[in-house]
C-alpha cells in the first residue's frame, strides 16, 4: 500500500518536474529559434563572467530572477482576489492534464509491474478535455480583474476562441476513439503497436500489401483528424496564428497587460506547459506515443519476418526516449509555426472554428464509421 | 475515521462553504467563482462515488461551459451598484429555508439502515456502462434531449438578438 | 465507507442553501446560480443512490439533468439579457409590474 502510493507520487513528481523544466527550456528555444528564423542573434546580453551560453544565461537565469523580483502590481481599481487567482487558474489545468498521458509501456521491477503513466483512469481523454475547459477561466478572470478595456477585449475574444475550438478538438478526436475503441490513452497507445495488416480483413490482399506493413498509428488511420486536432490544439493554446487575445501589436498584450512579475511568469509558464501537453496529446493519439515501429515488449519483430530480441531494461528506455523525441519534435513544430504565419483576424478565427473545422470533424466521424462498418462486415 | 470519511468531510465542508459564499457574497463575479468551486467539489465527490464519467462531464459541461456563460453575461451586464440588503426579506427567506431543512431532516433521519453499497465492478460508472444505458434503455430521452438542446440554442439566439 | 445518509444530508443542506439564495437575493443572475446549486444537490443525491443501489440509471439520470440544466441556464441568461435591455436593472423588484 505504502509502496503503491510512493510509486504514484514518484511518477507524479517526475512528470511535473519534466513538464516544468521543458516549459522553461521551451522559452529559450523560442527566443533563440525565433532569432534564427528571423536572421538575428536574439537574447545574448546577460552573462556570468563573460559566459553567455547562447542566450541560456539570459533566458533561464536572468529572466526568472527578473520575473520573481519584480514588484507585484495589482491595478488599484481592479479586483485584488481575482487578479491573484487568475494566473493560478491558468497554470493549474496546464500542469494537471499531463497526468493521464502515458510516457512508456510497463516497467517490470522484480514482481512489480509499474504502468508508466501517472494515473490510469477509465475516462482517459475526457479528463484532459475537462481540465482544458477549465483553462478558459484564467483568461476570463484575468481580463475582468484587470479593470482595463484592452484586457477585457482580449479576454472576451480569447475565451470565445477557446470554447469554440474545444468543440472542434473534441469532435476531431472521436474518429480516433472509434478506430481504437477505447477512451484510455494507454490502451490507444498499445493499440498502435499492431500492424495495419492485422486490422484489415483477410480478403483485402491488395490493400494489405500496399499499406499493411505500416504500424497502425493514428496518422495513417486518421489523417484528417490529425490535421483538425493540430489546428484546434494550436488555437486552444492561443499561439500564433491564433493569438489575437494577446495580440502584441493590436491589444498591447491583451488579457495579461496588467500582469507583471511572478504572475506573468505563471501565465507564461502556463502557455508553454500547454504546448508540451498539446504535443504530448498529438504524439499519443496520432504518432504512436511511446511506440517505436515494430518494437514489441520483447524486442523488434519486423513485418518481413526478422526479429531482434532485446531485454526488458533495453526496451523501456527506447520507448520512453521515443516518446520524448516525438514530444520535442511537436513542440519544435509549434514554435516554428508561430514564427512563420501571420495572425488570423478574429472573425476569421471564429469562421474557421465553426464553419470549417466542425463540419470537417463531423464528416471525419461519418467516414470513419462507414469504413469500420465495412471492414467489420467483410471480416 | 477512515481515509474515505476524512476525505468526504473535507470535501463536504468546502462544498457547504462554497455554497454559502455563492449566496452571501455581494460581488456577483465572486459568487460565480464560488459556484465554480462548488461545482468542481461536487465533481470530485462524483469521482469518489465511482462515477468518473459523470464527474468528468460535470467539469466539462457545468464548470467549464455553463459557468463561463454565466461569467460572460455578468461581465456584459453588471450594473455598478451592489444590491441593498432588506431585513424583512432575509427573515422571511430564513424561515422558509429552516422549514425546508426541517422537512428534509425529518425525511432523511429515519431508522432504516442504509443499504450497504453493492460491490462495484470494474465497469460501474465507466463510459461503457453509461453508454450502454444511454443507448439502449434511455435512447428516446437521449434523442429528445438533443432536440431540447437545439431548441435552447435557437431560442437563445432569438432572445439575445438586439431589436433593430 | 461513508454511509448513504451522509450524502443525503449534504445534498439536503446544499439544496436548502440554494433555496435560501433564491428567496433572499435581489439579483437575477445570482438567483439563477442558486437554482443551479439546487440542481447540483439533486445530482449528488442521484449519484449517491446510484452507487449504493448499484444501478446505472442514476448516472444516466444525472446526464439528462445536466443537459436540461445547460439548456435552462442558456435560456434563462438570454431572458435576463433581454429583460436588462428593457428595464436597465437586474433587480426582480423592478420587474414586478407589467408596464414600461
Amino acid at each position: 500500500m505504502i509502496v503503491d502510493i510512493a510509486i504514484i507520487t514518484a511518477k507524479a513528481v517526475l512528470v511535473l518536474l519534466v513538464v516544468l523544466n521543458l516549459a522553461g527550456l521551451l522559452g529559450w528555444i523560442e527566443r533563440k529559434g525565433s532569432a534564427l528564423i528571423q536572421d538575428r542573434i536574439g537574447a545574448n546580453r546577460a552573462s556570468i563572467f563573460g559566459f553567455a551560453g547562447m542566450g541560456l544565461v539570459n533566458t533561464l537565469i536572468a529572466d526568472p530572477i527578473k520575473f520573481l523580483t519584480k514588484e507585484d502590481f495589482i491595478p488599484p481599481a481592479g479586483d485584488k482576489f481575482l487578479h491573484t487567482l487568475a494566473p493560478c487558474m491558468a497554470l493549474f489545468p496546464a500542469l494537471v492534464t499531463f497526468a493521464v498521458i502515458p510516457f512508456g509501456d510497463v516497467l517490470v521491477l522484480g514482481e512489480r509491474v509499474i504502468n508508466l503513466q501517472v494515473a490510469n483512469i477509465n475516462i482517459g481523454i475526457l479528463y484532459i478535455f475537462a481540465f482544458a475547459s477549465l483553462g478558459v477561466y484564467g483568461i476570463v478572470i484575468g481580463a475582468w480583474a484587470s479593470n482595463n478595456k484592452f484586457s477585457l477585449l482580449g479576454g472576451v475574444r480569447g475565451s470565445a476562441q477557446m470554447i469554440s475550438y474545444e468543440v472542434a478538438m473534441g469532435l476531431s478526436v472521436i474518429g480516433v476513439l472509434m478506430t481504437y475503441g477505447t477512451l484510455e490513452l494507454q490502451e490507444i497507445t498499445r493499440g498502435q503497436g499492431v500492424l495495419i495488416a492485422d486490422l484489415l480483413p483477410e480478403s483485402w490482399s491488395a490493400v494489405r500489401l500496399a499499406i499493411g506493413w505500416l504500424p497502425a498509428w493514428g496518422i495513417f488511420l486518421q489523417p484528417l483528424a490529425f490535421l483538425l486536432f493540430f489546428v484546434a490544439a494550436v488555437a486552444e493554446t492561443k499561439r500564433i496564428p491564433f493569438d489575437l487575445p494577446e495580440g502584441e501589436s493590436e491589444l498591447v498584450a491583451g488579457y495579461h497587460v496588467e500582469y507583471s512579475g511572478g504572475k506573468f511568469l505563471m501565465f507564461f509558464a502556463a502557455e508553454f506547459a500547454e504546448i508540451v501537453t498539446a504535443s504530448g496529446l498529438i504524439t499519443v493519439l496520432f504518432f504512436g506515443g511511446w511506440q517505436v515501429p515494430y518494437l514489441q515488449r520483447d524486442g523488434f519483430h519486423f513485418p518481413w519476418g526478422g526479429a531482434w530480441l532485446l531485454p526488458h531494461l533495453a526496451v523501456v528506455p527506447l520507448q520512453v526516449g521515443a516518446f520524448s523525441l516525438k514530444v520535442l519534435f511537436f513542440c519544435w513544430v509549434q514554435i516554428v509555426v508561430r514564427w512563420t504565419f501571420p495572425r488570423f483576424r478574429y472573425d476569421q478565427v471564429m469562421r474557421l472554428g465553426w464553419k470549417m473545422l466542425l463540419p470537417a470533424a463531423l464528416v471525419n466521424v461519418l467516414i470513419t464509421a462507414l469504413v469500420i462498418f465495412y471492414i467489420q462486415g467483410a471480416s | 475515521m477512515s481515509g474515505s470519511e476524512i476525505l468526504f468531510f473535507f470535501l463536504a465542508g468546502l462544498l457547504v462553504l462554497s455554497a454559502l459564499l455563492v449566496v452571501f457574497l455581494r460581488n456577483v463575479v465572486h459568487c460565480a467563482m464560488a459556484l465554480v468551486g462548488a461545482l468542481f467539489l461536487i465533481a470530485i465527490l462524483f469521482f469518489t462515488l465511482h462515477a468518473p464519467m459523470v464527474g468528468a462531464l460535470q467539469i466539462l459541461v457545468y464548470a467549464g461551459a455553463i459557468m463561463v456563460l454565466f461569467l460572460f453575461v455578468i461581465m456584459l451586464l453588471t450594473p455598478a451598484a451592489l444590491e441593498a440588503r432588506r431585513g424583512l426579506w432575509w427573515s422571511f427567506g430564513g424561515i422558509m429555508a429552516l422549514l425546508l431543512a426541517a422537512a428534509l431532516a425529518a425525511v432523511t433521519a429515519n431508522d432504516n439502515p442504509a443499504p450497504d453499497p453493492v460491490a462495484a465492478t470494474e465497469l460501474f460508472g465507466s463510459p461503457e456502462s453509461l453508454a450502454q444505458s444511454l443507448f439502449t434503455e434511455f435512447v428516446l430521452p437521449f434523442e429528445i434531449a438533443s432536440v431540447l438542446l437545439l431548441v435552447a440554442m435557437v431560442g437563445a439566439v432569438v432572445l439575445g438578438k438586439k431589436e433593430r | 465507507m461513508v454511509p448513504l445518509s451522509h450524502y443525503l444530508i449534504l445534498s439536503a443542506v446544499i439544496f436548502t442553501i440554494g433555496v435560501f439564495g433564491v428567496l433572499i437575493r435581489r439579483n437575477l443572475i445570482v438567483i439563477l446560480m442558486s437554482v443551479e446549486l439546487m440542481l447540483n444537490a439533486v445530482n449528488l443525491t442521484f449519484i449517491a443512490f446510484s452507487r449504493f443501489l448499484g444501478s446505472t440509471a442514476g448516472q444516466t439520470m444525472v446526464f439528462f439533468v445536466m443537459a436540461v440544466a445547460a439548456a435552462e441556464a442558456v435560456i434563462g441568461l438570454a431572458i435576463i439579457i433581454s429583460v436588462y435591455r428593457h428595464r436597465q436593472s437586474l433587480d426582480p423588484q423592478a420587474m414586478q409590474l407589467l408596464k414600461w
